[in-house]
C-alpha cells in the first residue's frame, strides 16, 4: 500500500517589542527571576490588560510577509487551563478571530518552487517558565509571562519532511527580514509544534494524527517527521492502528517515544476577552504599515540579479539572512564591487562565522571595512593574498586602509621602481633567459618568484609580469 | 437542548474548575444546578436568528498603549505576597502532569 | 455622630473654615462605628489607625476649596483593592490578602485626600444579593437588624443608612448597588459601563461590573460620581466621553417638566410584591404632578434577563476566578502534596458554596458542546434586551420601575434555594446586560421597610436621572428619614 502524508506546522514566534503585550513590564531576557514582572503579569486580583499597539503592528507586518489577509475587527480570547506559568489560569489569545488568516510562502525542494497555505495568524501572550528540581518542587518565574507570540498555523498542505524544513526554512526568513523577530529556535524565539498524519493515497479522510514534541531544530523537525512517517507506515502495514498521541523526538536515537495518549480533546472553553474592545484595522493603517515594510528576500533576490549582476545562487545565500543581506547592501553601498563582496561574505566571511561559530551581528566586522578592503583590491593597492592578511585585520575591527599602510602592505605596481629589481634579477638568471628563448614557460614563473622574493611579495603581479615579458623579449 | 446535568457531569465541570466535592455536597450540588440549568434552559425558545451577540458592553474600539515599557520595581512587594518562595522564584509542589501548553 | 444631618457640601465647608477638623471628624466615625457596627457588622476591616494618622496630615496640610472629599472618612468595598490595607473580596481565599497597588477609583480619591474608613462586607467576591455568602460576617439592615442590607454591597449600603459614612463605594454586575440601595434606603447609582475605570476591582462579570456610590443624598451621588469617572489608559474599555460636572445641573426645579418616562409593564408586574407596587406606583404619580409624561411600555426580554445574566456573569466568573488558585497570593491549602493539591484543595477550602455554584454553572455553559446553547444565546439574548431598550429611549428620556422586587427580607429566609435569589435580581440584571446607567432612590415604605425607585437612562445621561432624582428628593422626605438604631442617633 501506498500513503501520502499530511504534516500540520504551529509555529510561535515572539516579537522584540519593548513592552510586553498586555503589560507595560519591559520584554527583555537574562533577567533576575521576576526582575521584568508587575502586577498584571502576575494576574493580580482588579488588573486589567492593555494592548501594545506595537505587537498588533509587528503582527500585521508578519502578516504581510506571509501573504495572509488581515482580519478588519479582530477581538482576543480567552483560553483556559491550570498552569503555575499561567498566572491568571487564562492565557489572552485569538480564536475565533485570528489577526491574519488564508496566506502563503513559497518553498524549493528539489529544484521545485511550490506555494504553501498558511491557514491562519494570530497574536498571543506567552507564558512563564517553570523549573523543575528533582526534589519535589516547582519554582516559577514569571518574567516570559506576556511576552508578545504570533502563532502561524500551516494548512494540511506540507505532504513530506523535506517540504516541512523547506516550510520552516522560508517561514524563518520571511519574519526575520520583517524584523519583528530574530527567529532562532535555539533562544527560543521560534518554536515548532508538529503534527503528522499519514492516510492510503487516494483516502478522502486523514490518519489519526501523532504531535511531536522536543523538537528544537530544523533538523530534527526533519528527522523526526521523517522517523515518524516510516513508523505510521509500519504500524499501518501490519495492520495496526494510529493512537493519538503525544511523541518525544530523542535526539540520540533518533527516534520518537511515546509521551502521553491523548484522550479526547483539552476542553479550553474559549470565550472573547471581555476586558479589551474590538480592534479595528483600516486599510490605511495597514496601507501605512506595508510602506515601512523592509523588503522581502525574494525582491532582494531579484534586485541583486537583475540591477547588481549576481549570479541566482549567490543572491539566494546572500538572503539567507537579513543581516548578511543587510551587509552586503551596505557595503555595495560604499561603493564596493558587488561581486568581489558577495564572492568575499560567501567565502571568507561566513568561513570565519563557522569557524568561530558567531553570527555576523556579533563580530567586529563592519560593511565599511569590507567595503574599504574590497575597494583597495579593486583599485590594485593589495593583491588578494594581501587581502588575507587584511581580512584578519577587519575581522578584529581594524580599518583597512589605515592597517595597510601601518604594515608596508602597500602593492609595488610603480614600473620605475620594479625595472631596476627585474634588471637584477634578469643579470643573475642568465640560464632562465636562455630557457624561456627556448620556449621554456616554467621561466617566467621561475623569474617571478624571484622578484616578488626581492620585493617581499609586494609587487604588484600583474605589473611584473608585464614588464618581465617586455624585459624577456628584447633580450 | 442538552440534557440535564447529573453527577457524573458535575464531577467532570468540577475537574474543569480545580474544585472538589465530597459525596455530600456533590448530591446536594447537583440537585441545584440541575434547577439553575432549568431556568437557564428558558432561553432555548427565543428566536435568536441573525441576532449577534454581545459579549461586551463598552463604546470603545480599537483601544491600544503605545509600546513603552515601564519596570513596576515591584518584585519585592510580589514575591512578599507568594505562599512560598525561594531565590526569587514562586515555589509550588511538583509539577507531574508536564503538559504546560505553549511549550 | 453620625451623618445624617449633614452632607458632603456642608463637611466640606466646615473643614475648610476650620469649624471641624478632621481629626476630630475621623474619630467621631469611628465611635460612631463602635456604637453601632456591632449589631450591622457593616465593616469587615476598620483603617482606623492609617485613616487617623492621614486625618493628622490633612490638618496639617489644610483643605482646598477645590477638594471636595479633602478630610472626609468614606467606606470602601472590599472587592476595591487598596494598597496596604487588607482587601478580600470577603473570601476565605483572600483573607491573608493586602494589596501593592491602588483602585483607580482610590487613586482618584487619594489625590483629593480623603480618608478611608475602612473595607465595607459584601457578598463573596460580589456574589449574591443579601452579604449572607461573606466568608466572615452577615450584615443586618439599620432599618430591622433581623433584615438583610441587599447585596452584594450591603456593608455600604448599611454603613451609610446607619450614619457610620455619610457615602461608601460599591459595585454592582447584576443590581448590587441598586438593590441594597433599595432595602436601605439610600441613593445608589450604577454608572453607564465604562464610565468608572474597573481597574482595581477584583472582576466578577467583567462585561458587567461597575463601581458607583451609595449616599444619603442625591447631590453628593452626583459630586461624588463627577469624582471617580472618566477614561483610565490601564482599563482600555473606559470610555473616553467627557465626564459632566453632574451636581452643577441639580438646581433647577423644572427638571422633570416635560420629562418623557417609561414604565415597563414588566416591571410592575407578576414578582412583584403589591405593597411595593403600590409606592412606585405613587412615586410615579408624583412625577406626573411635577409635569412628567409617564407611559406605560414593554420590555419583552426582560423574562430571560435573569437566565442569560447568571450564564453569562457566571462564565465569565468561572474565568476571572480561576487565577485564586493558592499560588501567587491568597491562601494556600495547608498540607500539600502536589500541585493538583494546591489548586483543587486551596479552591475548595477557600471559596464558599454560592462562589462554587457559580464557578460551576459559568464553566458548564463555556464548556465544549453547551458554549453555543449557553454562553452565546445568552449573549444572543443580550443584544435583544439592549435593543428593547434602545427602542424605548427613542422616544423617552428615562425608564422607571422598583429597584427589587419586595422590600429586604429575613436574614436566613432565602438562603437555601439559590434559584429563589437569582429571581430577586429581575429588575437589576437588564441594566448591567445593556450597559445602561440604573439608580435607585428612596420613595417610600412598604411594611416600615424602605423602598427604591429604579431609574434608568441613556447610556452615558446619567445627567437626566440625577436631575429627576433630585427633583423627586426635595419634594419628598422620604430621604430624611433614618432608622432607629442605638448609637447617638
Amino acid at each position: 500500500m501506498n500513503f501520502e502524508t499530511t504534516i500540520g506546522l504551529e509555529v510561535h514566534v515572539e516579537l522584540k517589542t519593548n513592552s510586553k503585550i498586555f503589560s507595560p513590564s519591559p520584554v527583555q531576557f537574562g533577567s533576575e527571576p521576576n526582575a521584568n514582572t508587575n502586577v498584571i503579569d502576575w494576574g493580580y486580583p482588579g488588573v486589567l490588560p492593555s494592548t501594545n499597539k506595537g505587537v498588533v503592528e509587528d503582527g500585521i507586518k508578519a502578516a504581510l510577509a506571509l501573504h495572509a489577509e488581515v482580519e478588519q475587527h479582530p477581538h482576543f480570547d480567552r483560553k483556559n487551563y491550570f498552569y503555575p506559568d499561567n498566572p491568571k489560569a487564562y492565557q489572552i489569545s485569538q480564536s475565533d478571530t485570528p489577526l491574519a488568516h488564508d496566506g502563503w510562502i513559497e518553498i524549493e525542494v528539489d529544484g521545485e518552487k511550490k506555494k504553501m497555505g498558511i491557514a491562519e495568524m494570530h497574536i498571543e501572550e506567552d507564558a512563564g517558565k517553570n523549573t523543575h528540581s528533582p526534589n519535589g518542587f516547582s519554582f516559577v518565574d514569571l518574567n516570559r509571562q506576556g511576552t508578545p507570540l504570533i502563532e502561524i498555523v500551516s494548512k494540511p498542505e506540507i505532504a513530506s519532511p523535506d517540504e516541512a524544513y523547506a516550510y520552516l526554512e522560508a517561514l524563518r526568513q520571511r519574519i526575520q527580514f520583517t524584523g519583528v523577530s530574530d527567529v532562532k529556535m535555539e533562544e527560543g524565539s521560534m518554536r515548532v509544534d508538529v503534527n503528522i498524519s499519514i492516510r492510503p493515497i487516494g483516502s478522502d479522510k486523514y490518519g489519526t494524527k501523532t504531535e511531536l514534541k522536543n523538537l528544537n531544530s530544523f533538523n530534527y523537525v526533519r528527522k523526526g517527521l521523517a522517523f515518524e512517517e516510516q513508523r505510521q507506515q509500519r504500524v499501518l502495514m501490519s495492520g495496526g492502528t494510529i493512537g493519538q498521541e503525544t511523541r518525544r523526538y530523542d535526539e540520540t536515537s533518533g527516534q520518537t517515544i511515546l509521551m502521553r495518549v491523548k484522550e479526547g480533546s483539552d476542553d479550553y472553553r474559549y470565550f472573547p476577552e471581555p476586558d479589551l474592545p474590538v480592534l479595528a484595522i483600516s486599510d490605511d493603517w495597514i496601507d501605512q504599515i506595508k510602506a515601512d515594510m523592509p523588503e522581502m528576500p525574494s525582491n532582494r533576490r531579484d534586485r541583486y540579479v537583475n540591477e547588481l549582476g549576481l549570479k541566482e545562487y549567490d543572491a539566494m545565500v546572500l538572503t539567507q539572512t537579513k543581516e548578511m543581506s543587510d551587509f552586503f547592501e551596505a557595503a555595495v553601498a560604499q561603493g564596493a564591487d558587488a561581486k568581489m563582496t558577495a564572492n568575499y561574505l560567501m567565502g571568507d566571511v561566513n568561513a570565519y562565522l563557522n569557524d568561530n561559530q558567531v553570527d555576523l551581528q556579533d563580530t567586529k566586522l563592519t560593511p565599511a571595512n569590507l567595503a574599504g578592503m574590497v575597494k583597495l583590491i579593486d583599485d590594485g593597492t593589495i593583491s588578494t593574498k594581501m587581502a588575507k592578511k587584511v581580512f584578519k585585520a577587519i575581522t578584529n575591527g581594524e580599518e583597512p586602509s589605515s592597517y595597510v599602510k601601518e604594515h608596508g602592505l602597500v602593492q609595488l605596481s610603480d614600473p620605475a621602481q620594479l625595472q631596476p629589481i627585474i634588471d637584477e634579477v634578469l643579470a643573475n638568471n642568465e640560464q632562465s633567459i636562455e630557457d624561456f628563448k627556448n620556449g621554456k614557460d616554467r621561466a617566467v614563473g621561475y623569474l617571478v618568484g624571484q622578484i616578488m622574493k626581492q620585493t617581499h611579495g609586494q609587487a604588484n603581479p600583474q605589473v611584473v609580469n608585464q614588464l618581465l615579458m617586455k624585459s624577456l623579449q628584447a633580450k | 437542548m442538552a440534557s440535564k446535568i447529573d453527577e457524573q457531569q458535575v464531577k467532570h465541570v468540577a475537574s474543569l474548575a480545580k474544585l472538589q466535592f465530597d459525596d455530600d455536597q456533590l448530591g446536594k450540588f447537583t440537585t441545584q444546578l440541575e434547577s439553575i440549568i432549568d431556568l437557564f434552559e428558558t432561553i432555548d425558545k427565543v428566536d435568536t436568528t441573525d441576532v449577534k451577540p454581545m459579549t461586551s458592553a463598552t463604546d470603545q474600539v480599537n483601544a491600544m498603549r503605545e509600546d513603552i515599557a515601564v519596570n513596576s520595581n515591584q518584585r519585592e512587594a510580589l514575591l512578599n505576597n507568594a505562599p512560598d518562595t525561594e531565590e526569587g522564584y514562586i515555589k509550588v509542589p511538583a509539577i507531574i502532569d508536564e503538559s504546560g501548553d505553549g511549550e | 455622630m453620625n451623618f445624617y444631618d449633614t452632607d458632603l457640601t456642608k463637611l466640606h465647608d466646615d473643614l475648610v473654615n476650620k469649624k471641624i477638623s478632621s481629626t476630630e471628624l475621623t474619630k467621631a466615625t469611628y465611635e460612631n462605628i463602635a456604637a453601632d457596627d456591632d449589631d450591622v457588622k457593616a465593616f469587615l476591616t476598620l483603617n482606623k489607625d492609617g485613616a487617623l494618622k492621614q486625618a493628622a496630615e490633612v490638618d496639617q496640610q489644610g483643605i482646598k476649596a477645590d477638594q471636595l472629599v479633602a478630610g472626609i472618612p468614606l467606606g470602601v468595598k472590599d472587592n476595591i483593592v487598596t494598597k496596604d490595607i487588607k482587601t478580600t473580596a470577603a473570601s476565605k481565599i483572600l483573607s491573608n490578602f493586602t494589596p501593592i497597588y491602588d483602585a483607580t477609583v482610590i487613586e482618584k480619591l487619594k489625590a483629593q485626600n480623603f480618608i478611608n474608613a475602612g473595607k465595607l462586607n459584601l457578598d463573596e467576591f460580589a456574589m449574591g444579593g443579601s452579604t449572607e455568602n461573606s466568608a466572615f460576617q452577615t450584615t443586618h439592615n439599620p432599618w430591622d437588624l433581623t433584615r438583610v442590607p441587599g447585596g452584594s454591597s450591603g456593608g455600604s449600603a448599611a454603613a451609610v443608612a446607619a450614619g457610620e459614612v455619610i457615602a461608601a463605594l460599591g459595585t454592582d454586575t447584576g443590581g448590587s448597588i441598586r438593590l441594597p440601595a433599595s432595602y436601605n434606603g439610600v441613593v445608589g447609582m450604577k454608572p453607564t459601563y465604562g464610565r468608572v475605570s474597573r481597574w482595581g476591582i477584583i472582576a466578577f462579570g467583567s462585561s458587567l461590573d461597575q463601581v458607583g456610590w451609595l449616599t444619603r443624598s442625591v447631590k453628593d451621588n452626583a459630586q461624588l460620581t463627577s469624582l471617580i469617572s472618566g477614561h483610565d489608559d490601564r482599563d482600555l474599555t473606559s470610555s473616553t466621553k467627557e465626564v459632566p460636572n453632574f451636581a452643577s445641573q441639580l438646581n433647577d426645579d423644572t427638571n422633570v417638566k416635560g420629562l418623557r418616562i417609561a414604565v415597563p409593564k414588566e416591571y410592575l408586574g407578576e414578582g412583584v410584591d403589591e405593597n411595593v407596587k403600590e409606592v412606585i406606583q405613587a412615586a410615579l404619580k408624583h412625577y406626573e404632578s411635577l409635569g412628567a409624561i409617564i407611559d406605560e411600555v414593554s420590555l419583552p426580554n426582560t423574562k430571560y434577563g435573569v437566565a442569560a445574566y447568571y450564564i453569562i456573569s457566571s462564565s465569565e466568573a468561572s474565568s476571572n476566578l480561576q487565577r485564586f488558585d493558592g499560588i501567587r497570593y491568597g491562601v494556600r491549602a495547608k498540607d500539600v502534596e502536589n500541585l493538583e493539591d494546591v489548586y483543587v484543595r486551596s479552591r475548595s477550602e477557600g471559596f464558599g458554596d454560592e462562589v462554587k455554584r457559580r464557578i460551576m454553572l459559568g464553566t458548564f455553559s463555556l464548556s465544549a458542546g453547551f458554549y453555543d446553547a449557553y454562553f452565546i444565546k445568552a449573549s444572543q439574548i443580550r443584544t435583544l434586551i439592549r435593543q428593547d431598550f434602545e427602542k424605548v429611549f427613542e422616544d423617552h428620556d428615562l425608564v422607571m420601575g422598583p429597584a427589587g422586587p419586595t422590600v429586604a427580607y429575613k436574614i436566613g429566609s432565602n438562603i437555601t434555594d439559590p434559584k429563589a435569589m437569582y429571581m430577586n435580581d429581575v429588575l437589576t440584571v437588564p441594566v448591567n446586560m445593556a450597559g445602561l446607567p440604573g439608580m435607585s432612590i428612596p420613595a417610600g415604605f412598604a411594611d416600615n421597610m424602605p423602598v427604591g425607585l429604579q431609574i434608568i437612562g441613556k447610556p452615558f445621561d446619567e445627567q437626566t436621572m440625577y436631575n429627576a432624582a433630585y427633583t423627586f428628593e426635595q419634594s419628598t422626605d422620604f430621604h430624611k428619614q433614618t432608622p432607629k438604631l442605638g448609637g447617638q442617633n
